[in-house]
């Protein structure tokens, strides 16, 4: 019924998808329109990246994998951006990143 | 007032330097755009709270989206209701005490309001981390 838009991309940050980079990616998710889902696995189980609470408690690790999908008018964009945001390591510096 | 398209956190603790703390927390990790206003200590600078200063925070952190406070020991939720009793009948219906903890429930509320959310989500979003 749905028709997601999906990516991966392997989380490098050295605390994993911790508070920070945890409030950064929901933040980002709530930019767009379209239903935005995490998983840790591309089986699911799928969580709405736009919910923080639910975000924080994936407590993703350092070097596991996030899967991504989205549906709806700008679900590309958004897949792009999240990965990007990812990728980018959060835009956080080695140096925060331990308190992270 | 800018940011009044987002609710606004109050936070509202026993001690001055964990109400500061927690909102060093709020404006590092979700940013500036969410109307916040925090307090802690009592009239002499000791632990506690106070009636006046948690309506000053309101004032504050004042959104026509509605306020939502987080609190953490006993008195602090008195004093926050005590104070709300206090507000103008048409703010008091916009103010909201959330059963959640009070640092990772004003980061995890102040996220939700950031993306525009309405009282009762901010509200809700903050009290998912209570247990079950």
């Amino acid at each position: 019924m749905n028709d997601w838009k999906s990516s991966s991309v392997v989380i490098r940050h050295e605390v994993g998808l911790h508070a920070r980079p945890s409030v950064k990616l929901t933040k980002l998710a709530k930019t767009f329109a379209s239903t935005i889902q995490i998983s840790g696995s591309p089986e699911g189980p799928w969580i709405d990246a736009k919910s923080i609470v639910k975000v924080m408690a994936m407590k993703a690790k350092q070097d596991s994998t996030l899967y991504l999908r989205a549906s709806g008018g700008d679900a590309a964009s958004a897949v792009d951006a999240l990965r990007g945001l990812v990728e980018r390591d959060f835009d956080e510096d080695a140096a925060h990143a331990a308190s992270g | 007032m800018r940011a009044n398209d987002k609710v606004g956190i109050v936070i509202v603790s026993h001690s001055p330097d964990v109400a500061r703390g927690t909102a060093d927390m709020v404006r590092q990790m979700v940013g500036e755009d969410v109307p916040l206003g925090y307090c802690g200590g009592n009239p002499d600078g000791g632990l506690g709270t106070d009636v006046a200063k948690i309506l000053k925070a309101i004032d504050e952190a004042w959104s026509e989206k509605g306020v939502a406070i987080l609190v953490d020991l006993g008195g602090a939720e008195t004093n926050s209701e005590m104070a709300v009793e206090m507000l103008d009948p048409e703010r008091q219906g916009k103010v909201v005490i959330c059963n959640a903890p009070i640092v990772e429930g004003a980061v995890m509320a102040a996220t939700e309001a950031w993306g525009g959310a309405s009282l009762e989500d901010v509200r809700r979003t903050a009290e998912e981390l209570s247990p079950q």
